[in-house]
């Protein structure tokens, strides 16, 4: 079976958890930025937390399927439309061949999530189905996707967990406007003055407008580096250093002005110095802000990041069990 | 060496381990990363998910949930302690001629739409700033200084299969260029450029903010692996690898792009051994052995 794109959303992708072991060649983990409400999706259908699914900026698809098909609808709260009827959101829904999905405009968050029983079943490249745009891989001929792509279903797998009709409403997200992001400071933070660190650490940022699967600015103070000979290889600009690979998650503040967090498409390396990382289990948390979102980093140790870890797990297992 | 004594280690939250051999660029640092990153691979450890040697540096991806941070940081610093102790390594790796046509009509037309507001001398051509911010006579002689001297791949990354060049000179004859004021926001996908003291190759169109010399006919990225020279792997180069420019004129920049797009060209190569110690000692007469083994391939 397949689905039918009538139109495309303004950015709607295949992805899956990632693309893993290429980093040293350039080639980012993508997959879904909001891990967490695409395994609500596929839990939902039935399927494993491995499986494709869509992942919808802003404006969501409008589709139709070949056949009765099972979807489920997570992440960024949005009018779910089944032929124009309103249907559930964090919930199972059943469709007839000939149905037509379509969607509202979203209520917060920039992201929300499409589940197939079966999974979108578009060829493994280099291990993930996960759309790279710039790199022409995954997803549908490594793009977005358009009108009048069929996007192929895979069979519904046999059930071992007991069905899940709606999600709990205490293991849903939540899409406030004001947020806390755990970060771990260290990679160049050394190079930061004083008032750099106090600031990044201490102001509260403002997330602009200029915000994507790559990466996302924030406005605020300024975080200024020290004003020291650079060394060699590196480039003039205090914020820049000998080129080197950056972490997912790391924070990187170009000429001191605008914090831009690095998400799962951004670029692998460069010149610019980063101050911290954003915890692990605190990455979802960028699919959950739209621009104006006012946002905290709140500094944690090794220790604490492997405990929000833990529990962000033990959170992914009930909602498996 | 000339190295600090120890490298820096720092964590990119909890999932990266990044060590810092050394703030500037050297032949050394960079070889002690890509050293490291050899011996950690040879280690299988479980739970390490990604090794990405740069250019003075070494990033490491792992899983905290199968490999302790604080057993991947002991294992890390044994590797170092034993990479040290072995005066100049050798790297078994390949050569590589990269034709390029110089200060071609695509960069060109590139270069100048990207000249108020983006460059630091809008009055003339990226060639032309590279020479003079060198102390060069003119364009040409910048052109012959990038190609005449073989360069190493310090780094992929970036986007996919971009190869960050590092050239085998000593440092007072490095070619140095400050990067564009502010980013590009469009570059020609395969062009040549020069940043810092890097070249890029840009394997895929985007932005870019390295001063532009010219561009390359073959694909350095081929998602559909139609090259031979791709069959095993997407991306062309890997952190080692030699490369030698040759600079090439349109009517030959034409027909190896035929070529490509018949899927018969390939990569004039050569295996080579890297020796740090005669590399330091000997820089020229161990560039020439490099070069010699082009000639026989």
């Amino acid at each position: 079976m397949s689905l039918e794109i009538i139109t495309p959303g303004l950015a709607t992708t295949v992805q899956d958890r990632g693309r893993f072991g290429y980093y040293r060649y350039g080639i980012p983990q993508g997959g879904s930025m909001d891990q967490y409400s695409s395994a609500l999706a596929n839990r939902l259908v039935g399927n494993t937390p491995d499986d494709a699914v869509l992942e919808c900026t802003y404006l969501g698809p409008k589709l139709t399927t070949d056949a009765p098909a099972v979807i489920a609808v997570t992440g960024a709260p949005v009018d779910v439309l089944v032929n124009g009827e309103p249907a559930q959101q964090n919930a199972r829904i059943e469709l007839q061949a000939g149905d037509e999905l379509s969607f509202g405009v979203i209520r917060g968050g920039t992201k929300f999530f499409i589940a197939v029983a079966g999974g979108i079943d578009v060829p493994v490249a280099l291990g993930s189905r996960s759309t790279y745009p710039i790199g022409r891989i995954g997803g549908v001929e490594g793009r977005a996707l358009a009108a009048g792509d069929a996007l192929p279903v895979g069979e519904a797998r046999e059930q071992t967990l007991p069905r899940l009709d709606r999600v709990p409403d205490d293991l849903l997200p939540s899409y406030e406007k004001q947020v806390e992001v755990r970060v771990m400071t260290g990679l160049y933070d050394h190079k930061l003055t004083e008032e750099g660190l106090r600031n990044l650490l201490g102001a509260e940022w403002t997330l602009t407008p200029v915000a994507d699967r790559m990466g996302l600015r924030f406005d605020g103070p300024g975080a200024p580096w020290r004003d020291e000979p650079q060394p060699f290889g590196a480039g003039q600009d205090p914020s820049n250093i000998t080129d080197a690979g950056y972490p997912v998650g790391s924070i990187q503040i170009p000429g001191g002005t605008q914090p831009i967090v690095l998400h799962y498409d951004a670029v692998s390396g460069g010149g610019y110095a980063q101050a911290c990382t954003v915890i692990s289990a605190d990455m979802d948390l960028f699919a959950r802000m739209s621009p104006g979102t006012r946002v905290r980093f709140v500094p944690v140790t090794m220790e604490q990041a492997l405990e929000a870890r833990a529990e962000r797990r033990a959170r992914l297992d009930r909602v498996w069990s | 060496m000339t190295l600090p004594d120890h490298a820096r280690y720092t964590w990119g939250g909890d999932e990266f381990l990044l060590v810092e051999i050394a703030p500037d660029m050297s032949l050394e640092a960079n070889f002690v990363s890509n050293s490291i990153a050899m011996g950690l691979e040879q280690r299988e450890l479980p739970g390490i998910i990604d090794i990405c040697p740069a250019n003075a540096s070494l990033l490491i991806r792992f899983d905290p949930d199968e490999l302790a941070h604080t057993e991947l940081e002991r294992v890390v610093r044994e590797l170092e302690a034993d990479v040290r102790q072995v005066s100049g390594g050798v790297l078994e790796t390949r050569i590589v001629e990269v034709p390029v046509w110089y200060d071609d009509p695509y960069t060109r037309e590139t270069v100048e739409r990207f000249r108020e507001g983006y460059h630091q001398d809008p009055s003339g051509t990226d060639l032309d700033y590279a020479a003079a911010v060198n102390g060069l006579a003119d364009a040409q002689e910048f052109i012959r200084r990038h190609h005449e001297r073989p360069w190493l791949v310090s780094m992929v990354g970036f986007v996919a299969g971009l190869p960050f060049l590092f050239q085998l000179a000593p440092q007072e004859e490095q070619l140095e260029v400050p990067k564009y004021l502010s980013p590009r926001t469009d570059t020609p996908p395969l062009t040549v450029g020069i940043g810092g003291c890097f070249t890029a190759h840009y394997s895929v169109r985007g932005a870019g903010g390295y001063q532009m010399l010219g561009i390359a006919p073959a694909p350095i990225y081929d998602p559909e692996q139609r090259l031979t020279d791709f069959a095993d792997f997407s991306v062309l180069f890997k952190t080692g690898d030699v490369v030698k420019y040759r600079p090439v004129d349109e009517a030959e920049y034409r027909e190896i792009q035929a070529q490509v797009e018949a899927g018969t060209y390939r990569y004039k190569q050569a295996p080579v051994t890297f020796s740090l110690s005669e590399a330091l000692a000997d820089l020229e007469g161990h560039n020439r052995s490099l070069l010699e083994a082009l000639d026989v391939a």
